[in-house]
């Protein structure tokens, strides 16, 4: 299987703090990679490091054989991250802002309504505003602005975060199908039991490096 | 692989968000502009003489405009970090030049309003007088100062939105760079009602000040926005 995400040796800073100290990481197409380990550990930060958000200060990084330093910005528009926040306008409503994220890309009519629709946010929750939503239903929308957006590689921090069981479930089966149709999904969470489960391969982070 | 759309989709998109946004908040209409009548009125009671009034009205319109535009900057970069969009459209690949044209134009229809609202409460309350070309010299004045106003209005709001204490920040990086378009707009303005004598053709060249700050702002926003909010 060909390598989508390699990370040798990469140091990068929050502020004046080290984020990543001699980080490496080898992810193949088609894998659910779950990244384990204490808050603080440096999961989030790898998140960034993929998605070109935080810069690499040192050592070198390939994201679907784009590098890194040099190609920050070409990444971005391949990879989807959900992070600790959602993405969403809390002023606009649900359907509001999947069609927002659906025009960034030439995503369909059919492709929008499938996703709110496998993200059960369709029907009457489509016309409410995000901000009166639960936690969970707005990780849902969230996620389903991820799905019409096709990204090569899903990168998500706590996705399960706020969801209810069924909606546990139904992401399990939603990013399931993703890898199935051609993704990656590297996420990091902390609950090991449900995220184990769904993984192809567990890996320890601890102290801004990968055990 | 998602394919980004072209520059032109993007910034309509995103200024249609905006106004979206704008449209089920209506913070415009409920608290920006209510604030901007009420400064308005504030200044007719300081000075309480029509004739300083009349004499001042341009001035004390484009600074009710200003401080109107302070509000609705902040809520235009509020609106993207109170989730994390402007994170999330960044991860996406959007073209962030796209991104400042698209915010540009949202804040320049919404400054547009204000200004209309602010012209007729002039008329009403200073008991401005105005010439048929005078009208369209204001008109033209308020389409050029907006289109300068939104360029900077979005690009200091881009700047100061990653920054500690980015409400007190903004006014303090926005109002000196703002002062070319204060004094251009309130000169032509003052062509337009014809305070204390001026002629409506000794605007124009006024006019002209605060179309080569728009155009100075509105490449060089689109140039610098996306290095600011990667800072």
């Amino acid at each position: 299987m060909d390598s989508v995400i390699e990370l040798n040796d990469v140091v990068a800073v929050l502020g004046q703090f080290p984020a990543l100290a001699g980080a490496n990481l080898q992810v193949s197409r088609g894998e659910i990679v779950l990244l384990q380990g204490p808050n603080g550990a440096g999961k989030t930060s790898i998140l960034r490091v993929c998605a070109g958000l935080l810069p690499i200060e040192r050592g070198s990084g390939r994201v679907l054989g784009i590098d890194l330093v040099a190609q920050r910005d070409e990444v971005r528009s391949r990879v989807g991250l959900l992070g600790h926040s959602n993405g969403l306008y809390l002023d606009l409503t649900v359907d509001q802002n999947v069609r927002f994220w659906a025009s960034m890309v030439n995503a369909t009519e059919e492709e929008i309504v499938r996703a709110m629709s496998l993200m059960r946010i369709d029907g009457r929750l489509s016309s409410v505003k995000t901000a009166r939503l639960s936690a969970g239903q707005r990780r849902r929308c969230a996620l389903a602005s991820l799905i019409v957006r096709r990204a090569e590689i899903w990168l998500l921090d706590e996705p399960h975060a706020g969801l209810d069981a069924q909606g546990r479930d139904e992401l399990d089966i939603v990013l399931r199908n993703a890898v199935f149709a051609g993704a990656t999904i590297v996420l990091a969470s902390h609950e090991m039991e449900r995220a184990s489960a769904l993984a192809t391969r567990v890996v320890t982070v601890d102290g801004g490096g990968v055990q | 692989m998602s394919s980004v759309k072209s520059r032109r989709t993007i910034a309509v998109a995103v200024a249609r968000k905006d106004l979206s946004i704008e449209w089920n908040s209506r913070i415009l209409t409920n608290q920006v502009a209510p604030f901007a009548a009420i400064v308005m009125v504030m200044f007719a009671f300081a000075l309480d003489n029509e004739g300083i009034l009349q004499r001042v009205a341009p001035g004390l319109m484009w600074l009710a405009t200003l401080f109107s535009m302070l509000i609705v900057v902040q809520r235009s970069f509020t609106v993207e970090s109170a989730d994390g969009a402007l994170d999330a459209l960044r991860v996406a690949g959007v073209d962030t030049g796209a991104i400042f044209v698209g915010k540009s134009l949202a804040l320049m229809v919404q400054l547009f309003v204000l200004e209309i609202l602010l012209l007729a409460t002039a008329v009403v309350l200073y008991g401005v007088e105005m010439t048929a070309v005078g009208l369209l010299e204001a008109f033209v004045t308020m389409v050029v100062a907006t289109a300068g106003l939104g360029c900077v209005g979005t690009l200091y709001g881009g700047l100061a939105a990653g920054a500690k204490g980015r409400e007190t920040l903004l006014p303090l990086l926005l109002l000196p760079v703002v002062a070319p378009v204060l004094i251009g707009a309130t000169r032509a303005t003052e062509a337009a009602f014809g305070s204390g004598g001026t002629a409506v053709s000794e605007g124009w060249p006024w006019i002209g000040l605060l179309a080569v700050f728009a155009v100075i702002f509105a490449v060089a926003g689109t140039v610098a926005f996306g290095p600011l909010v990667d800072e």
